[in-house]
C-alpha cells in the first residue's frame, strides 16, 4: 500500500474541505477502499476519516419517511425496526449482501460509492478504462459472467455491485450532500450515478470533496408488497448475477403502483420507467409480465459469456412480479 | 497510538498504513487473529470491536483508538476457556485450526447479533424473534471460510451454545 496523509475530520464541513484537495479520499468503513489500496488500484494521497462524524443516526422525516445518516452501518440499517417494518425490500437487500463482518463495518454512504468488482478492474496487469482512462477495456472479449447487459458502452461493461443501492433506487431514495463551499444539495439516488459512455472513470456526479451526509427515503407506498430477489453463484456472500427490488401495490384486480430496480446487470442500479408504466393499470398475468420484461430487455446486449443473463432477467422479473402481485404461475 | 485491547491499555508506534490485524499480530504479539486472504473474504482475522465482529484486515489501526477491541485471546485462556471455545473443543469443530480464532470470535459476535434480534437472509420473517437453526447459523457464518470443511461441527458447536443461552 502506498503511504498517505491521514486526517480525522471533526465536522462534515472540515471533512469536505480536506477531501477537496487533489488526491484525497474519504474513508468511512474502509471495507472496499482499503481492499483496493492494498492492490494499488486506489492510491489516495490523503485519507479523510469521517467515521467519527455524528452521521450515524436514523430518524423519521417530517414527511413520514426516513433519514439515514451516511455513517449508519449496513447492519444497523438492516436491523432498524422501522426499516424492517416499512422498507423490507431494503432490509432484505442489505442482508443479501456481503458477510456479517463486512456489514458491521460498511456504511450507507460507502456502500453507495463502492467500486465495481469487474475482474479486470481488479487486475492491475490488464488495461482498464475505469482504472486507467484510455488504456482499453479487457472485459470486452474476456470473461463476462458478472458484466452488464444494459447501460454499458464500448469503453466499459462493468456492473455496480451494491444490493442496498438497488432497493434504495426502487424506493425513490434521495441523496443529501455537503459541498466544499458549504452548499447542500439533494438529488435522486438514481441521478447520482453516471453511465460509463466515453468516461467510465467518472462514476458519479459528485464533485471533489462533496460528502454524502444522508440518504432520505420517502414514505413507503401504503399496502405495497416489497421484495428483493437475488440470483447469485453461491447461497451466501456473493455478488448478484441478477437482482430485483420490487415494490408493487394493487387496487382491486389491477396494478396501482410499480417500482422495479435491477442489480448485477448494469453500471448502476437499473430502473426503467417504461416497464413500470406498462404494468400500472394492467391486470397482472404472465403475458403482462412477459411484455414488461420485453420492454426492459429491448436494448439488452450480451457480451458472450453473460448472454445467459438476458433470459435469466426475464425469468427473474416474471417470478418477482408473480410474488409481488400474487398471480400464480 | 493508544488502544484498548482485551481490557488492557496498549501503546504502539506504527505506520499510518497499519491494519488493525497487523497491529495485533506484528506489534502487540496477539497472533490469534490470522491473516488468511487479507481482503475480507475468509474471516480468519475476525475480532470484536465494541462487541461487533469485523474483519481486522480491512480496517486501519489508527481508526480504532477509541474502541474496545477483543481478540480470541481476550475471550478465554488455557484453563479458562470461553464457553464457545469449549463448545468448539467438545464438537471437534476444526481440523487444522487456522480459521478457528476467527470462527470463534465470529460465533460470539453472531450470538450478540441474534440476541439483539437482528434478522438474516435466512430469516422468513424480518420481525420475528431469532431462532438459530442450522440454516440461520450457516448464513450468519458465511463470512468465515474453513478449508478443512469442519462446517457441520462448527454449526453444532454454535447451536449448542445458542441453545444454552435460551
Amino acid at each position: 500500500m502506498r503511504s498517505f496523509d491521514y486526517s480525522c475530520a471533526q465536522t462534515p464541513q472540515e471533512a469536505a474541505r480536506l477531501a477537496g484537495e487533489a488526491g484525497a479520499r474519504f474513508i468511512a468503513g474502509g471495507t472496499n477502499l482499503l481492499d483496493l489500496m492494498k492492490l494499488d488500484i486506489e492510491t489516495p494521497g490523503r485519507l479523510v476519516d469521517i467515521s467519527r462524524l455524528t452521521l450515524d443516526v436514523i430518524a423519521a422525516t417530517p414527511a413520514g419517511g426516513l433519514s439515514i445518516g451516511a455513517m449508519v452501518s449496513n447492519s444497523d440499517l438492516a436491523a432498524n425496526h422501522r426499516v424492517r417494518e416499512a422498507y423490507p425490500a431494503l432490509a432484505r437487500a442489505i442482508l443479501a449482501g456481503a458477510s456479517a463482518q463486512i456489514r458491521n463495518k460498511a456504511t450507507t454512504g460507502g456502500n453507495l460509492l463502492q467500486r465495481t468488482r469487474c475482474f479486470y478492474f481488479y487486475d492491475t496487469a490488464s488495461p482498464c478504462n475505469k482504472r486507467q482512462p484510455g488504456s482499453g477495456c479487457s472485459a470486452i472479449g474476456g470473461f463476462t459472467r458478472i458484466h452488464a447487459i444494459l447501460g454499458a458502452s464500448d469503453q466499459c461493461i462493468a456492473t455496480h455491485s451494491s444490493d442496498m443501492a438497488v432497493a434504495m433506487v426502487a424506493l425513490d431514495a434521495s441523496v443529501v450532500t455537503l459541498k466544499v463551499d458549504g452548499g447542500v444539495r439533494r438529488l435522486p439516488l438514481a441521478e447520482l450515478y453516471r453511465l460509463p459512455g466515453e468516461t467510465p472513470h467518472l462514476e458519479t456526479v459528485l464533485e471533489a470533496g462533496e460528502l454524502i451526509t444522508h440518504v432520505e427515503l420517502p414514505p413507503a407506498p401504503p399496502g405495497a408488497r416489497q421484495i428483493y430477489r437475488k440470483v447469485r453463484d453461491r447461497a451466501s456472500y456473493a455478488f448478484a448475477i441478477v437482482s430485483i427490488a420490487g415494490i408493487v401495490s394493487m387496487q382491486g384486480a389491477r396494478i396501482a403502483t410499480a417500482a422495479l430496480a435491477l442489480g448485477g446487470v448494469a453500471p448502476k442500479p437499473w430502473r426503467d420507467e417504461r416497464v413500470e408504466q406498462a404494468l400500472i393499470g394492467a391486470v397482472p398475468s404472465t403475458e403482462t409480465f412477459e411484455a414488461a420484461a420485453g420492454i426492459l430487455l429491448a436494448d439488452a446486449r450480451g457480451q458472450g459469456s453473460n448472454d445467459f443473463k438476458i433470459p435469466l432477467v426475464r425469468r427473474a422479473l416474471v417470478a418477482s412480479l408473480r410474488d409481488l402481485t400474487g398471480v400464480a404461475a | 497510538m493508544n488502544f484498548t485491547i482485551n481490557g488492557q491499555k496498549r501503546e504502539a508506534d506504527v505506520d499510518i498504513r497499519t491494519s488493525l490485524l497487523d497491529l495485533l499480530r506484528e506489534h502487540l504479539e496477539l497472533t490469534g487473529a490470522k491473516k488468511g486472504c487479507d481482503h475480507g473474504q475468509c474471516g480468519a482475522c475476525t475480532v470484536l470491536v465494541n462487541g461487533r465482529r469485523i474483519n481486522a484486515c480491512l480496517t486501519l489501526a489508527v481508526m480504532h483508538q477509541e474502541d474496545e477491541i477483543v481478540t480470541v485471546e481476550g475471550l478465554g485462556s488455557p484453563g479458562a476457556l470461553h464457553p464457545m471455545q469449549q463448545a468448539f473443543v467438545r464438537h471437534d469443530a476444526f481440523q487444522c485450526g487456522f480459521c478457528t480464532p476467527g470462527q470463534i470470535c465470529s460465533a460470539v459476535g453472531l450470538l450478540g447479533e441474534a440476541s439483539d434480534g437482528w434478522a438474516s437472509h435466512a430469516s422468513d420473517d424480518l420481525l420475528a424473534a431469532v431462532e438459530l437453526n442450522d440454516a440461520e447459523i450457516a448464513e450468519r457464518m458465511s463470512g468465515n471460510i474453513c478449508r478443512c470443511a469442519a462446517y457441520p461441527n462448527i454449526v453444532d458447536a454454535i447451536r449448542d451454545i445458542a441453545e444454552d443461552g435460551r
